[in-house]
């Protein structure tokens, strides 16, 4: 009884006790700063939006723009307006994605996306077509066949490959690939005509720069399978082919879905190999021997000039970056979605 | 002791043979090995390749002369100066901002964060900005530091609600009459392009320092917690020193990846065309004799070396081609020792701490 009276009424509270210190204050302000780190992220996206949307959909704050000039023939005169509007309050929907005609630096000027679209999609394709069977290859390669001392040489060579600069992939294909490789094999042997700057090119270095994201990723997913599978697999009599190709490759198919998707968004957006490589063509065209144009080269080809800023051909730099960023995204989170489906199988 | 017959069950040979019922052929099995093989190899081989071309365009032209001197119109005196000290004003700036956001961000999301809705957006939020594409950085850039959103302009927004013209914070004015000065908004500087840059690395570095920190094992954290350490106290000092190696790997190769950008760094103008150094500084004792230049250099107009790379490969006298390939050696070089590096610590990392 005593101790019971003593305990409540002694003056040092229990050291467990919460108590507001000068240590527990610090401590709060060192998880709010922290937390303000993490939230930049989030402000990043918010930001990339934001500026996006507001030249391109709609800004609050804007300036009015200037009136219309309209041409004797009804077109629409834009060297005359210094300020326009949001993008798409200029330019309709309906043009934007159904003209096959991109023409923002000229006088007469049409905005179709069309070319852009189709020369951003030709690479990427090509790219693809080098990059996912080599990428897929090496991984299960990698992850199947290789020895630990293979494997030390190889998986390093290919981070040094994933580290090359984009700039020098452009140097390697403008300076190498169209002279030597494509101009002799089409040229010589097959009688087309190839230019200076093509699609093909460009597309077969973003295939080389994809090889070390599809393998890499692809690897982590080959590995991920259970060990039990292979062994039940290797019970029954297969052989190391067989277990590859019919047992851990449909195991860990959607971590190579995924890893795929991910290096064909990284495909679309890749920039400088595309500029440098691939020309800045705007005409519409499916033959990748020719100059093209994607989305990423035509706004470097954009901000290289003098572009005043607030007139139509600034404002549709923006509109093809948000038609990016849309297209990048969507297949970063169908992405994210595969994978974590693949994550609740084997965890 | 001998088992009734019914309990014996016997399956019947299947009808229709499974996916494993004929395994391959051995050549089957061989042609497969032997493409798995190549395909590893294959990107080894290219590698090789593009460095031989590299080397073989740029044989001659890789001299002392092009390390120290500015670019020129005449391909034979072209130098990559202007390129090593922008980039070199970039890596350290980048360092500056990224790594403790960086590594603040991973340790919140790790150490600090309950599972919310909050904390799942923000790591979904992290993998989706890793994936978008680097120009779409530069454009964001561009409005936000370089433009500022137009703030700054004159007649712009800020002129008329104070009704004072803004150009930027002087610092101080030097006894020669200059003023060193931060100018708003940013423009076309070193500082912009080094927060763009920023912005772009951080999700890389937030991953992989993340990964860092969740490899830290538990037993450490419960065993200075035990000891009445706080939370700050347990991270600061037994879970980040144990993750460093780990975290520096994510910075390096993340920074590596930094220097080598061309693309947002060209939206936001990083001259193309440049003959002197951020703060005119050309020395590496200057940065200690100098220190209106250290301060002034962040606010200086520049160039990296991807930028005169890009520019020399758009020239149209063939000599550039070989000025380019001397200038990719340079950067490659950097690049390869910055990734080496990298190897070499996980390596040790692997090596040496095992739990």
């Amino acid at each position: 009884m005593s101790t019971a009276s003593s305990s409540t009424a002694d003056p040092v509270p229990s050291p467990l006790a919460r108590r507001f210190t000068l240590l527990a204050f610090q401590e709060r302000c060192i998880e709010t700063g922290l937390f303000l780190c993490a939230a930049l992220s989030i402000l990043t996206t918010l930001g990339i939006l934001y500026v996006l949307v507001t030249e391109v959909v709609y800004d609050p704050f804007g300036a009015p723009p200037d009136p219309v000039v309209q041409r004797e023939d009804g077109s629409i005169d834009w060297s005359r307006r210094h300020k326009v509007g949001p993008f798409f309050q200029e330019v309709s929907l309906r043009e934007f994605f159904g003209s096959a005609q991109w023409t923002p630096q000229y006088s007469r000027k049409h905005f179709g996306v069309l070319p852009l679209l189709v020369g951003t999609f030709l690479v990427a394709l090509i790219g693809a077509a080098v990059g996912l069977p080599v990428g897929l290859l090496t991984a299960v390669y990698l992850a199947e066949y290789a020895s630990p001392r293979v494997r030390g040489w190889v998986k390093p060579i290919l981070e040094i490959l994933a580290g090359v600069p984009t700039v020098v992939y452009g140097y390697f294909g403008l300076a190498f690939l169209t002279p030597y490789v494509l101009k002799p094999v089409f040229q010589k042997w097959l009688g087309w005509h190839v230019d200076g700057f093509n699609a093909l090119s460009a597309g077969i270095v973003v295939g080389i720069m994809i090889i070390p994201v599809i393998s890499s990723l692809s690897e982590d997913a080959l590995r991920a399978v259970p060990r039990s599978l292979r062994e039940a697999g290797y019970a029954l009599g297969a052989t190391k082919y067989d277990v590859s190709v019919r047992i851990v490759i449909p195991a860990a198919f959607s971590g190579i879905v995924a890893a795929f998707l991910l290096a064909l968004a990284r495909a679309i957006g890749e920039t400088m190999a595309v500029t440098i490589a691939g020309g800045q063509s705007s005409e519409l065209t499916f033959n990748p021997l020719r100059a093209t144009q994607s989305m990423t080269s035509f706004i470097v080809n954009i901000s290289l000039g003098d572009t005043p800023t607030g007139s139509i051909e600034y404002k549709s730099l923006y509109a093809v970056a948000l038609c990016l960023f849309v297209v990048t995204l969507v297949m970063n989170i169908i992405s994210q979605l595969v994978m974590r489906r693949y994550r609740e199988v084997y965890q | 002791m001998s088992q009734p017959d019914s309990t014996i069950v016997r399956i019947p040979p299947p009808e229709t043979p499974g996916p494993l019922a004929r395994t391959a052929g051995r050549h089957e099995g061989w042609g497969f090995a032997l493409a798995c093989r190549a395909a590893a190899w294959s990107s080894c081989a290219t590698l090789l390749v593009l460095l031989l071309v590299i080397a073989f365009q740029a044989w001659g032209w890789l001299d002392w002369q092009f390390l120290t001197s500015f670019d020129s119109r005449k391909p034979a005196d072209a130098g990559i100066l202007a390129g090593l000290w922008g980039s070199a004003w970039m890596l350290i700036l980048i360092v500056l901002f990224s790594v403790p956001v960086g590594v603040g961000a991973a340790v919140y999301l790790e150490e600090y964060a309950r599972d919310t809705w909050l904390t799942r957006f923000i790591q979904l939020n992290l993998s989706n900005l890793a994936g978008v594409p680097s120009i779409v950085y530069g454009i964001l850039g561009l409005t936000l530091f370089v433009r500022m959103f137009g703030l700054f302009d004159p007649h712009g927004p800020l002129e008329q609600w104070t009704g004072a013209r803004w150009t930027g914070i002087t610092l101080w004015t030097q006894s020669d009459g200059t003023a060193v000065q931060i100018p708003l908004p940013f423009g076309r500087t070193v500082i912009s392009g080094a927060l763009t840059l920023t912005l772009l690395v951080l999700p890389v570095v937030i991953i992989a320092s993340q990964e860092a920190v969740r490899a830290v094992p538990q037993l450490l954290r419960h065993a200075s917690l035990a000891l009445g350490a706080t939370r700050w106290q347990t991270v600061s000092r037994q879970v980040l020193p144990c993750a460093l190696p780990g975290i520096l790997t994510g910075v390096i190769l993340s920074l590596s990846r930094a220097i080598g950008e061309t693309a947002p760094l060209v939206m936001i103008g990083a001259m193309t065309f440049v003959y002197f150094t951020p703060g005119g500084i050309t020395r590496p004792t200057q940065l200690f004799t100098d220190p209106a230049g250290v301060v002034q250099a962040p606010f200086d107009t520049f160039t990296v070396m991807p930028i005169q790379i890009f520019n020399w490969v758009r020239q149209s006298k063939p000599d550039f081609q070989h000025v380019a390939a001397a200038g990719i050696l340079v950067l490659l070089a950097v690049l390869l020792t910055m990734n080496g590096v990298a190897i070499y610590l996980r390596y040790r990392y692997q090596k040496h701490l095992q739990w």
